[in-house]
């Protein structure tokens, strides 16, 4: 397990810099994983994916299907990578503080 | 995570020539994007798997138990004397070479230790040094070798570099079967504490939650009535799936692929179309919510533990038999290990016998459970589905033979026969004879390997199967790649965004729903992923991209 300092804070990720738990998630690492995304500006438009997906995992275990998330926000997958360039799972999961898709996926 | 190079960029690299030293002495190179990651030791404790730990590659700390050798050779010990396959591949094989240019990731890698024939020799060697006289007497002369840290290692590395897909044992003049040995191996290597995270994350997640994505059952019911919304949407017809219901004639299980992640979601929905429309008596379950087994990546009885709950919950809700979805491995376990796991056939679940067509599943007498390609070429066979190929005449298709399907249950006929009733004439064609069938190439990322971290080893073991998809795409102008396996589903738009971006994927009962006439439907326009159908309307916005 890796550990990832930033603005004062220490968060434990996994392989692929995953937070290890949702609990150690706050706006430091929104703040970091938008640095290491490369997004200039967090917008509404960010904050509406961010806390649907928060609030499905807390609901369901888990994240959404890609599409769900699409229908819940009105976001086509297009401008979610707008949104996110490394994708709903690798980008916008990342900064809920999701925990890594397994399987066959 | 290692970035990955471009084509243009790999393909220069891959050499056939052999490094200048003996193969004993080339140490394994674990490059960043060549290697998965070890397990992580929270899926070891959740399954109560041995020496869970924090491990590092790079770091070359491996944390191994100090008894390691012990352990290790006291495990192929009893290996050799339960499986007697594998003493027998160990002793018989005569180094023809044979396999050598048949393995993918030979193909791909051009690393000699991917020919089947070395593969086996770096576990061959160490029986020999420690099982056989003449390995204990002459050593490295008779091709013997002490089991040290680096043989352990360059197990790790070589082992998760076989998919197990066996096409090597279909050219191998004695069928030896590397994937016996591929498996055995990782059973020792998880015996000291390594196995690899990808698929003992999905492992513990099946084990402890019901399914490799780790579904909770509110999850799980929750996408797929989302998928039952979207076929409403789409078609006007309501499907009704229904969960854990005691008394159905059929329980329904297929690969959690299929309802998480696009474009398995469409086979799904295709599924409940299917259903519907010939009113099967089914039910889903939230407890054996998972087809595919991971487990059987890593262990034998790991597979075993995964493939019971399937049945466990098939006895508790009371069902006849099992209905199984598009899922490849699923299917090696049913019908190459299940006899050996439980000694003795189902006997608590009948004969699979169609509702809608009286056919019995003679086939499935052992274990029971049909696969969807089996039940539905059936039920056109007989005249029970009312089709517009026209439907499907955006795609034109070639099909994957998935490696456990074709080699593992000789599934071939079953769905090009369905293709050729969903598709309009001249709209499939195959791909090379050497490629296909019992001799189909393997994605390149099955059996736990399809990570992120090992991606450049994943395109490579993948190209020869991009190679074929490439050529019927520039001879033949295909568009689509079709598949009968989940984990296909997941790897193959990895595989072909990298080598052929043209190409989609799809499930085959994804065409199955697309072609489907409903009485009480409304008019088509699109197909179930929201393309505008051929002679309907405006060309596709929804582009190819949108696959992830």
């Amino acid at each position: 397990m890796a550990t990832i300092e930033y603005k004062g804070k220490t968060f434990s990720v996994d392989e692929d810099g995953f937070l290890e738990n949702l609990d150690q998630w706050c706006q430091e690492w929104v703040d970091y994983v938008k640095d290491s995304e490369g997004i200039k500006e967090l917008t509404d438009e960010h904050w509406k994916v961010i806390n649907m997906l928060q609030d499905y995992y807390k609901k369901n275990g888990i994240a959404p299907m890609v599409r769900i998330l699409s229908k819940v926000t009105g976001f086509k997958l297009k401008h979610i990578y707008e949104l996110f360039p490394s994708g709903p799972g690798k980008g916008a999961c990342k900064m809920a503080g999701l925990a890594k898709p397994t399987g066959c996926v | 995570m290692a970035k990955v190079p471009k084509p243009s960029e790999l393909l220069p690299g891959i050499s056939y020539q052999p490094p200048a030293k003996g193969w004993m002495d080339v140490k394994p190179d674990f490059r960043p994007g060549t290697y998965c990651n070890p397990a992580a030791p929270k899926w070891m404790e959740w399954i109560g798997y041995p020496y869970p730990q924090a491990r590092s590659i790079p770091d070359n700390e491996w944390g191994l138990p100090d008894n390691w050798q012990e352990i290790v050779l006291q495990g192929m010990e009893d290996r050799l004397d339960r499986f007697r396959s594998l003493k027998l591949f160990f002793d018989i094989c005569v180094r023809c070479g044979a396999c050598a240019d048949k393995c993918h990731f030979f193909l791909g890698t051009g690393d000699p230790k991917n020919m089947p024939v070395l593969r086996a020799e770096l576990l061959r060697s160490v029986y020999r040094r420690y099982f056989k006289k003449i390995g204990r007497v002459l050593g490295e002369i008779a091709g013997a070798r002490d089991l040290s840290e680096d043989v352990i290692k360059e197990w790790f590395f070589y082992l998760y570099q076989c998919t197990i897909c066996r096409r090597c044992s279909l050219f191998c003049p004695y069928g030896i079967d590397m994937a016996e040995m591929t498996l055995l191996g990782r059973e020792l290597l998880a015996s000291v504490g390594l196995n690899i995270d990808w698929a003992m994350a999905s492992v513990a997640q099946c084990y402890d939650k019901g399914s490799h994505i780790g579904a909770t059952p509110q999850a799980f019911k929750d996408m797929i009535d989302f998928l039952a919304e979207e076929n409403e949407r789409i078609t006007g017809i309501t499907t009704t799936p229904s969960y854990n219901r005691k008394g159905a004639e059929v329980l329904f299980v297929t690969p959690s692929g299929d309802y998480f992640a696009d474009p398995g979601s469409f086979t799904l929905m295709g599924y409940l179309l299917l259903f519907e429309y010939i009113g099967l008596d089914y039910t889903f379950s939230t407890y054996a919510a998972e087809g595919g087994n991971f487990g059987w990546f890593i262990s034998h009885e790991m597979g075993k533990r995964l493939n019971s709950k399937i049945y466990a919950e098939a006895k508790r809700l009371g069902v006849k038999w099992i209905l199984g979805g598009e899922c490849g491995h699923m299917w090696r376990v049913c019908n190459q290990y299940m006899p050996t796991y439980w000694g003795e056939p189902v006997n608590f679940l009948e004969e699979p016998v169609s509702p809608i067509t009286g056919t019995r599943f003679e086939n499935a007498k052992i274990h029971k459970m049909v696969h969807i390609s089996e039940f539905t070429a059936d039920l056109i066979k007989n005249g029970k589905l009312n089709l517009d190929p026209q439907r499907n005449a955006h795609i034109k298709l070639t099909f994957h033979d998935s490696c456990n399907t074709a080699r593992g249950m000789g599934i071939f006929e079953e769905p090009r026969y369905i293709i050729n009733n969903v598709l309009p004439e001249g709209h499939f064609v195959e791909m090379p004879p050497n490629t296909i069938r019992e001799k189909t190439f393997c994605c390149g990322s099955s059996s736990g390997i399809n990570a992120s971290e090992n991606m450049e080893l994943r395109m490579q073991g993948g190209l020869p199967r991009a190679n074929a998809v490439r050529w019927v795409y520039e001879q033949y102008g295909v568009n689509h790649l079709g598949c009968i396996c989940a984990l296909d589903r997941a790897t193959l738009p990895t595989l072909l965004e990298y080598w052929v971006p043209e190409m989609q994927v799809t499930g085959i009962t994804e065409m199955v729903g697309n072609a489907l006439i409903f009485p009480d439907e409304i008019e088509r326009t699109t197909d179930l992923r929201d393309r505008d159908l051929e002679g309907f309307g405006e060309a596709a916005e929804e582009d190819a991209e949108e696959g992830e």
